[in-house]
């Protein structure tokens, strides 16, 4: 039975709660926050019952960026001390509406860049006072490259990368390990009855991805792998044909 | 977030547009949002027929109600989510000394789905069905109610509910209760029959002392003598016995593609049946649970082996205990036809009463059997199969089913009226609408 603690912001998403499902059969000790109460208690049961030592629950909005630091002291005071930490909430938002309405673009920013960063600051106290542990940030591999068809989420997740890239530099040497992990195409209930391509990976495997990556302190993982290689060649298409590209 | 799609049962013979929606939390408003009546639950999609597919309608996916509420390690009761699947909880149990009352063939089988058809396993003859094994069934009703029923408490609609084929509302969350065992590995046994008549002192010999019983049949081979086959029993290993460590479910190979409809003929069928008849057997062995339940689970999507036409499951329940009698209606009838029975299965059905009043187990014998669609005759063939078993006081079960008529169906399920009366209006199934002629 393992004594890890785990702080999660965003744990009702299929990601995070595949990946909290892993560390509840190690019998670690959770402390979830999400927006919604009921389907916090959902996870928190599951998790209890999967083999989780103790769970403890937070119900907030984390859209507020005080609220996300809010989050990170109760999380801490509830744990005692966090050994890793996953910030994994986020929207997708309308692409159509946020290119027209400005507000909808900034709420997109808000709930994915601004709050998550915040998170980040208090995180990066706690965590480098202790001297150990991992943060993971969920990013997205449209943050890898400006597209027309998700530029507004891919700006929010490729500045976050960006932010967690720095981070990475200042709290290596602190015994801090920070984790970027960019999913592709996930089969959540979000996409439940699409037809489905081989590129779909359940959130069970990406959750086994972060895992392994978190294992080995990696820096940057694309889950599943598969998705650096395809995203080295988006990268390399040329600015001239991909402005032309509808994708 | 109503998205259309072309699911399939496991027959893979309809390829009709449904809207379907995701359920992921059982607390969400319900119906969600967009979603037009009529609405029919749908978990793995392992009925073979059309009892899980709802043309025109609304499928509900529950394979996101993933979650376990909660288990009790000292009295076995375990609450969790419809769409959580028997692998899942066979996963988790297995270290805690619990094991479920009843496993199916497959373990890629939902609590819901599990419930909807009341299923029965190789231990009916002792265990009796799923069913008996439910304790609560939370259910939402297309009026926006939540219903919490148990024997005790709005025991008509409990007892509606199982074997209800999703019609009365969509469960959400179950209460079971697990078994306790020995040990999970089964210390198992394979007998090779030569007739019907060794397969009843077979069962006679081992429905008394074997909690799990079974047989293959080869009704493939030319018509000699038999039909022949192999009989497997099995019992919870002792813990003397049983191997170390857990059982873990082994890796899965998926067929990766159609098989071309040729591909199962009559010739292939005889010869996979005489290697199959014939291998070497061990008389007594441990086994991983795994591999003794669900011999096909290794192989992903073994239904695509039958070609884009796609193939039925026939399964029909016979009163009496003398094999070569009771099922001489169905085997004279099949035998008689040109149709290709690839794959059949022989269990003997116990007196164990299932809460459920649309129930198919009933004591007896039953015989489930494989058949590729070779088209409208086969559909016609069935169809006078299942007559001949209603015939026969028997009864054809709905999951399997595809083409029985209203009348076979009232025969088989005389309290289909009361039933009714709790059908949840705003919820219909192609299979209801055929039987029903709605």
């Amino acid at each position: 039975m393992s004594d890890e603690r785990v702080f999660i912001l965003g744990a009702t998403s299929a990601i995070a709660s595949a990946f909290a499902e892993r560390r509840a059969r190690t019998g670690a000790s959770f402390h979830l926050v999400a927006r919604d109460a009921r389907r916090l208690d959902t996870v928190a049961g599951h998790l209890k019952t999967l083999g989780a030592t103790r769970v403890t629950v937070d119900a907030r909005d984390l859209a507020e960026p005080a609220s996300a630091q809010a989050a990170v002291t109760l999380g801490e005071k509830a744990l005692g001390a966090i050994d890793v930490a996953v910030i994994a909430h986020g929207i997708l938002g309308s692409q159509a509406e946020a290119e027209s309405n400005f507000a909808a673009a900034r709420l997109v920013l808000e709930v994915d860049l601004m709050s998550p960063i915040a998170a980040l600051t208090s995180l990066a106290d706690v965590m480098e006072r202790a001297g150990k542990g991992s943060i993971i940030v969920l990013g997205s591999v449209a943050g890898d490259r400006g597209r027309r068809s998700n530029y507004v989420y891919g700006a929010a997740k490729g500045a976050l990368a960006l932010y967690a890239q720095g981070l990475r530099a200042r709290l290596h040497g602190r015994g801090v390990h920070v984790l970027t992990v960019k999913p592709g195409f996930v089969d959540t209930p979000m996409t439940a009855g699409l037809p489905k391509n081989f590129l779909y990976a359940s959130p069970a495997r990406v959750a086994h991805g972060i895992e392994r990556a978190w294992r080995s302190r990696r820096d940057i993982a694309y889950v599943p792998c598969f998705w650096r290689w395809i995203l080295w060649l988006v990268r390399l298409v040329p600015e001239r044909i991909s402005k032309r590209m509808h994708w | 977030m109503a998205s259309a799609d072309a699911l399939l049962s496991w027959g893979r013979r309809q390829r009709e547009r449904h809207s379907c929606v995701p359920i992921s939390w059982a607390s969400d408003p319900f119906p969600p949002a967009g979603a037009d009546l009529p609405l029919l639950p749908y978990g793995c999609g392992r009925s073979y027929g059309d009892s899980c597919l709802n043309a025109g309608g609304t499928l509900l996916l529950t394979r996101g109600l993933n979650r376990f509420v909660e288990l009790d390690r000292e009295t076995g009761r375990l609450r969790c989510e419809a769409g959580v699947t028997l692998r899942e909880i066979l996963e988790l149990v297995i270290p805690t000394g619990w094991f479920p009352a009843v496993l199916p063939g497959t373990s890629h089988v939902t609590v819901g789905g599990a419930i909807a058809n009341d299923i029965h396993g190789k231990n009916h003859h002792v265990g009796g069905t799923f069913g008996a094994s439910v304790e609560a069934i939370e259910l939402l009703r297309s009026d926006g109610s939540r219903r919490e029923c148990s024997r005790d408490r709005e025991g008509g609609l409990f007892a509606a509910t199982i074997a209800g084929l999703g019609l009365t509302g969509l469960v959400t969350r179950a209460t079971l209760r697990l078994k306790r065992v020995s040990s999970p590995w089964i210390a198992a046994e394979a007998i090779r029959f030569r007739s019907l008549d060794e397969f009843d002192a077979l069962v006679t010999e081992s429905d008394r002392q074997y909690e799990y019983t079974v047989a293959w049949l080869d009704l493939a081979a030319r018509e000699t003598s038999g039909p022949g086959g192999i009989f497997f029993r099995g019992n919870h290993a002792q813990p003397d016995e049983a191997r170390p460590g857990f059982p873990m479910a082994g890796r899965r190979v998926r067929l990766p593609a159609d098989l071309p409809d040729w591909a199962i003929s009559r010739t292939a069928a005889r010869a996979f049946n005489w290697l199959y008849m014939n291998r070497p057997l061990a008389r007594r062995s441990v086994v991983s649970p795994w591999a003794f339940f669900f011999p096909l689970d290794g192989i992903e999507g073994w239904n695509r082996a039958y070609g884009r036409r796609g193939f039925f499951q026939y399964q029909a329940v016979v009163p009496g205990r003398r094999a070569a009698e009771a099922l001489r209606p169905l085997l004279d009838a099949i035998r008689a036809a040109p149709e290709v029975a690839t794959l059949t299965v022989l269990k003997t059905m116990g007196d164990v009463r299932s809460p459920g009043i649309m129930s198919f187990p009933r004591p007896g014998l039953t015989l489930s059997v494989d058949f590729p669609d070779r088209g409208p005759e086969t559909a016609r063939f069935l169809s006078r199969l299942s007559t001949a078993a209603t015939a026969a006081g028997g009864a054809v079960y709905p999951a399997k089913d595809a083409v029985m008529s209203g009348a076979d169906f009232r025969a088989s399920f005389p309290r289909w009226k009361e039933f009714s009366r709790h059908r949840d209006p705003g919820f219909s199934s192609g299979f209801w609408r055929r039987v029903m002629h709605e």
